[in-house]
């Protein structure tokens, strides 16, 4: 008998268990340290997005769907800052938490299974997401870009997004050889998924075939949930988009998981 | 019994790295694996806590069944991994409490025993500091401290002192000491013959995943090895080794086991006045004379191949 293989460890289920909030708060104690740049860094680049799209191409695209465009692309910034945000944390952080500097082997010499130590990476960088998505929709709201108190009904979803981007990004982690190996994933993943889910501008604008298929994409969902909590619209279909996110959270965690224990039981 | 393990083995692509080892530690004990590279010593070690799967046996440690409750046997253990792996993230002190909390320990807890820790590991004065500016032996130090947080039973060291200069190596064999004194169960790997000498109660000697030998380090000597040697070393091994002439043959008719190795001549001998005695008689003075060591049983046992 050898190592256990891929299939019987994605036959198995994660066994859950609170542990994983120790290196949730392992992440926590770390970021408190780098607060301030930690934060500039991660909100400075999508606000200057949002103030430079907003209003150059503002003056060009004018209104969309009844909304003036910086309005419509703060919700958008809002969903693909929470996508970056636990995306980079899920992958270059976690990477080296792995790799470089042995965490999750020193983790795992405790009372920690590699499901615990999964599930609270992949809790920490939703917990950036939510960090990063706030900032934003703070500034949002300072601008007068949102309909009122009820865009806070974004943040539950944020972190809910954050879940599932950062169990997708958790899955290239695991099966990673080194950094270079990201590429392919914002590549072939990252960058369509930005430009396809209506972030920028409708997916009406879209062919039909693209639409559909961007319906696919978890993104997608995010800011069908987040634009009209965030404009004062209402949410066509909620439990499906909500099905969705959770749907990829369980999915993305499951193999992620089975991924991590081949990597490193054996 | 602190550990007990029937049948072990672990194949790797169809190979066994360890292959049937049988082991029984009692409690209080401290037990070294011993081998050369690539022996088999770590995969053991991993298997035991739990870290990695055996491919067929039965292990038993502190009484739980491995690997399905390693979690609640790992909470009353501590383990010293080979190659350091303290959060580069956080001072002295902070490694402590965030390891703590991955024992599900309380800050306040670990708080309460952080003077005790520190002080094992005489870090007192650096808890604030960054482990980046701490020394290999200090580093050690601090990893066999962290080891310590949950007040284990059982401690684990792979290797605990590969690495470390000779200051830095007596100063964590005398922790080691004390920790044994306390009646913890030590158990460790190393292929340092002195380490396991004057630090455990027994060893097991592996070769190829199989124990060869098994006993106090003392009883070990006596069992497989002659008590007395006589080592010639550099040119004067050199002169006596001559190709073609079997110039120490006079030894070896007088009962005297002659092994070279290398540029050295290694001459064994049951009696220690007849082998000084047979010696002088032919080669003279120059030689260095030492009694038996570990090492020779593990070089006997475990062959004078290198191993890489």
């Amino acid at each position: 008998m050898s190592a256990i293989s891929l299939r019987d460890q994605l036959l198995e289920a994660p066994q859950l268990s609170l542990r994983f909030i120790a290196v949730w708060l392992r992440n926590l104690r770390v970021w408190r340290k780098l607060m301030l740049p930690s934060l500039l860094g991660n909100f400075g680049e999508p606000v200057l997005y949002l103030l430079a799209l907003g209003y150059g191409l503002g003056q060009f695209v004018g209104e969309i769907n009844d909304m003036r465009y910086m309005v419509f692309l703060a919700s958008g910034i809002v969903c693909s800052a929470a996508m970056t945000g636990a995306t980079f944390e899920a992958l270059y952080s976690a990477y080296t938490r792995l790799t470089i500097q042995q965490t999750w082997a020193a983790m795992l010499a405790a009372p920690m299974n590699v499901d615990d130590v999964v599930l609270g990476e992949i809790a920490w960088a939703a917990t950036k997401a939510l960090i990063n998505a706030s900032a934003i929709v703070l500034v949002a709201a300072l601008l007068g870009l949102v309909a009122g108190p009820e865009a806070m009904l974004v943040l539950p979803v944020i972190l809910l997004a954050g879940f599932a981007f950062a169990g997708i990004a958790m899955i290239v982690t695991t099966i990673s050889p080194s950094y270079d190996f990201f590429l392919y994933y914002f590549t072939l993943v990252m960058t369509p998924m930005l430009l396809l889910s209506g972030v920028f501008f409708p997916l009406s604008s879209l062919p039909d075939a693209v639409a559909i298929g961007a319906q696919l994409l978890p993104l997608a969902h995010v800011v069908m949930l987040v634009r009209p909590l965030m404009t004062g619209g209402s949410v066509d279909l909620p439990l499906l988009h909500l099905g969705v996110i959770i749907g990829y959270i369980v999915v993305t965690y499951w193999i992620s998981a089975a991924l991590a224990r081949r990597r490193l039981i054996k | 019994m602190a550990v007990i393990a029937r049948g072990l083995a672990r194949a790797y692509g169809g190979v066994n790295v360890v292959d049937g080892i049988d082991l029984d530690i009692p409690e209080g004990e401290c037990f070294a694996l011993l081998g050369p590279n690539g022996a088999g010593k770590t995969t053991t070690l991993r298997m035991l806590l739990g870290l990695t799967p055996p491919s067929a046996g039965t292990i038993r440690v502190l009484d739980e069944p491995i690997p399905e409750r390693a979690r609640a046997m790992r909470e009353r253990a501590g383990i010293v991994p080979q190659f350091d792996n303290l959060d580069p993230d956080f001072s002295v002190r902070e490694n402590l409490i965030t390891y703590g909390a991955y024992y599900g320990a309380r800050r306040q807890v670990v708080e309460a025993r952080m003077d005790d820790l520190l002080a094992f590991a005489e870090l007192s004065e650096r808890a604030d500091d960054p482990i980046q500016g701490l020394s290999g032996g200090m580093r050690r130090r601090l990893t066999l401290a962290r080891a310590l947080v949950n007040d284990p039973e059982l401690i684990a060291l792979d290797e605990p002192s590969t690495g470390l200069d000779p200051q830095a190596r007596q100063h964590i064999w005398e922790r080691l000491h004390t920790l044994r004194r306390q009646g913890r169960t030590l158990l460790l790997t190393t292929h340092y013959m002195e380490e396991a000498e004057r630090l455990c109660d027994r060893a097991a000697i592996i070769d190829h995943g199989r124990i060869v030998a098994c006993d106090s380090p003392r009883d070990l000597i006596a069992q497989h090895i002659e008590p007395h040697v006589v080592e010639l070393r550099g040119d004067l091994a050199l002169q006596w080794l001559e190709p073609g002439a079997d110039r120490l043959a006079p030894l070896a008719n007088a009962g005297l086991r002659v092994e070279p190795v290398g540029e050295t001549v290694l001459i064994y001998g049951i009696a220690r006045e007849a082998l000084l005695e047979h010696v002088e008689a032919l080669i003279g003075q120059g030689y260095l004379y030492r009694p038996a060591s570990l090492e020779d049983v593990f070089l006997r046992l475990t062959g004078r191949d290198l191993r890489d």
